[in-house]
């Protein structure tokens, strides 16, 4: 009801609206029906509609090795970070420990660090380490780095949940494994979702701590900037539009199911 | 005033051992003293009331029973097995939490059914109870309901049954009706009442409202800053109050403080006699009801008589609570409903409804 005045009453701040979205989104909205060109990313108005790029695209074996790449490495990172960042959240909200507050910051430090600093120190690590760069190494970049968004968000989680419901448990005769799988998991099942949801696509589509740690096999991104020094391509196009569809879907499938818990929780 | 070893005579037949021994409990946050070494006893079957104001530490004595906060001294023993040592998921004790507690993501079934899956008993008699549980508390509808779906009311119920569906010996309710609405919280009270009746276990209810605890209980423990104010039956508790706290928690009364000198006190232009104990200061109850119009007493003898003036008539349905003023001293009278008064009247008391308390 608010809403419909405001565009009633300040056609302004409609149209400023609009251009704000129109910048965001044109761009977006140019390279997916480039993708469809058949004289490729020159010439406008985009005439001859084909799917050759896509064809082309299904059939270009080192673009889908990276995507495959960039999956295995972004599954590993959520499997990594996850649990790490659960741990580290678990400490955070429940026990106290000296040095509580210095470890608070350390594990939320790679938030704020800008990703040359973290992949530049994971490369003179696996040096010193004496490791073969490979998208192992990329994996533990992406994984470490990660925790911190992982924990975040676990934490957040973690301070809505209400005690009385493990204590509940406790009360029922449930020990505190039990509880832990059957109450305080369950609880913190939406905040899982998004954490993971999120590494998996910032570590998708990450390009600086993985540039300093890749070995022989790329991953998407890299991939994607390789060729696009060779110029543009409209199968960089088609990729990228695949990319945006996946993304969307996942946007969607996020909204539903925190939809649906919302509703079941009390309250 | 009777504290520890204090049974009530309404307590259920046949129970000679205390089911729960609180022996001797100290509970301190920091520097703050919430149980100032505390003894109760429970009977099995009986139902038991902490009742005090917010910050007396009655819910800090639930959640020390039910094994949540540890004591700092003192023990707690069940049936002759040490209760305060063990972790909560031990004890054959279950509690109904103030603002419930369900488990969100578990349907009605799951929530009651929680404390027999964990403890992997048999599916077909994990249906049976669960099914015998919902029924006692007449939600056998709703098995495949989430919680959030249901009123107040209904969720009551269901941590009702999840909490009962152990079979504990003890059953602690933290304030449960206190989120209820006044006609359904009654509703509650009664169903609760009978409920504990049937099934016989002893319930030890929290609460702040002292008309909720008359309602309820066998015998009421009066918390007042951590220690028992008095540890009685309803009836003896609003007729014999120990202290001026619990005559003053516990209904309405008029204090009357003067001295004691022989069989005699004399408080203000108010006389009480015959009375006993030692002489020097003294304070009495003496409720507003046994205060009687001169005109309609039967009261019988001996009685005490004063006059005052009408100060305040209150009307409340079948009877009204009058002020007056008997020399400058302010007193209540609960008399049946009649005509409007004015000015001066005369009052009669019997001498044994002025209890002698400690101040």
């Amino acid at each position: 009801m608010r809403d419909t005045k405001f565009t009633s009453r300040s056609p302004l701040l409609a149209a400023y609206s609009t251009l704000v979205f129109a910048f965001i989104y044109l761009p977006i909205v140019v390279l997916i029906l480039y993708s469809f060109n058949r004289d490729g990313v020159g010439g406008f108005p985009p005439r001859h509609f084909t799917l050759d790029w896509y064809r082309q695209l299904f059939s270009d074996s080192a673009i889908w090795d990276s995507v495959v790449n960039s999956l295995i490495v972004a599954a590993a990172s959520v499997a990594m970070s996850l649990t790490l960042g659960l741990l580290a959240a678990l400490a955070l909200d429940r026990a106290n420990f000296p040095g509580k507050v210095l470890f608070r910051r350390l594990v939320l430090l790679p938030l704020i660090l800008p990703g040359i600093i973290t992949g530049l120190s994971l490369l003179m690590f696996a040096v010193f380490a004496g490791m073969q760069l490979s998208l192992f190494t990329v994996f533990l970049g992406h994984g470490t780095a990660l925790i911190s968004v992982a924990t975040t968000e676990i934490f957040a989680g973690l301070q809505k949940l209400d005690r009385a419901q493990e204590e509940a448990s406790l009360d029922l005769g449930a020990t505190p494994w039990q509880t832990f799988w059957r109450v305080t998991l369950p609880n913190l099942k939406l905040s899982l979702i998004a954490a993971g949801l999120l590494i998996f696509t910032l570590s998708m589509d990450e390009i600086a701590v993985t540039f300093f740690l890749i070995g022989r096999d790329n991953t998407l991104p890299l991939e994607i900037w390789g060729r696009l020094r060779r110029g543009i391509t409209p199968e960089i196009n088609a990729i990228s539009a695949l990319i945006f569809s996946v993304s969307v879907a996942l946007i969607v499938v996020w909204y539903r199911l925190r939809a649906r818990t919302m509703r079941s929780s009390p309250r | 005033m009777s504290v520890a070893g204090a049974i009530s005579p309404q307590k259920a037949p046949g129970s000679s051992a205390p089911l729960l021994e609180i022996h001797d409990i100290a509970k301190r946050f920091g520097q703050t003293e919430v149980l100032r070494n505390i003894s109760l006893q429970i009977a099995s079957g009986e139902f038991l009331t902490l009742l005090g104001e917010s910050g007396s530490g009655k819910t800090t004595l639930l959640r020390l029973i039910a094994g949540f906060e540890q004591p700092t001294s003192g023990q707690i023993w069940m049936s002759s097995e040490r209760l305060d040592t063990l972790p909560p998921y031990k004890r054959r004790v279950n509690t109904v939490f103030q603002n419930y507690a369900l488990f969100p993501h578990l349907s009605v079934r799951e929530n009651v059914a929680y404390g027999l899956r964990v403890k992997a008993t048999p599916k077909h008699e994990i249906a049976v109870r669960v099914e015998d549980a919902l029924g006692m508390v007449k939600m056998k509808d709703f098995v495949e309901a989430r919680p959030a779906t249901l009123s107040g009311g209904q969720q009551q119920r269901i941590a009702l049954a999840r909490a009962l569906i152990n079979r504990p010996k003890l059953l602690l309710l933290d304030e449960p009706l206190s989120a209820l609405d006044a006609n359904l919280r009654k509703k509650m009270q009664s169903e609760l009442k009978t409920l504990q009746r049937e099934i016989g276990i002893a319930f030890l209810f929290v609460t702040h409202d002292q008309d909720e605890a008359m309602a309820l209980s066998d015998r009421i423990a009066l918390l007042r800053n951590g220690a028992f104010e008095q540890v009685d039956s309803p009836r003896e508790i609003y007729s014999h109050p120990a202290t001026a706290y619990a005559a003053q928690f516990i209904g309405q009364t008029n204090l009357l403080r003067g001295e004691v000198r022989g069989d005699y006190a004399s408080c203000g232009a108010i006389r009480i006699c015959p009375v006993r104990g030692p002489d020097g200061p003294a304070t009495f109850s003496l409720r507003p009801e046994a205060i009687k119009g001169a005109l309609d007493a039967t009261i019988g003898t001996p009685y005490m008589t004063f006059k005052a003036t009408i100060r305040q008539q209150i009307y409340a349905g079948a009877t009204e609570l009058l002020e007056v003023d008997c020399a400058g001293q302010l007193l209540r009278v609960r008399v049946p409903a009649g005509e409007p008064l004015h000015g001066e009247h005369a009052f009669v008391f019997s001498p044994r409804d002025a209890v002698r308390i400690r101040d």
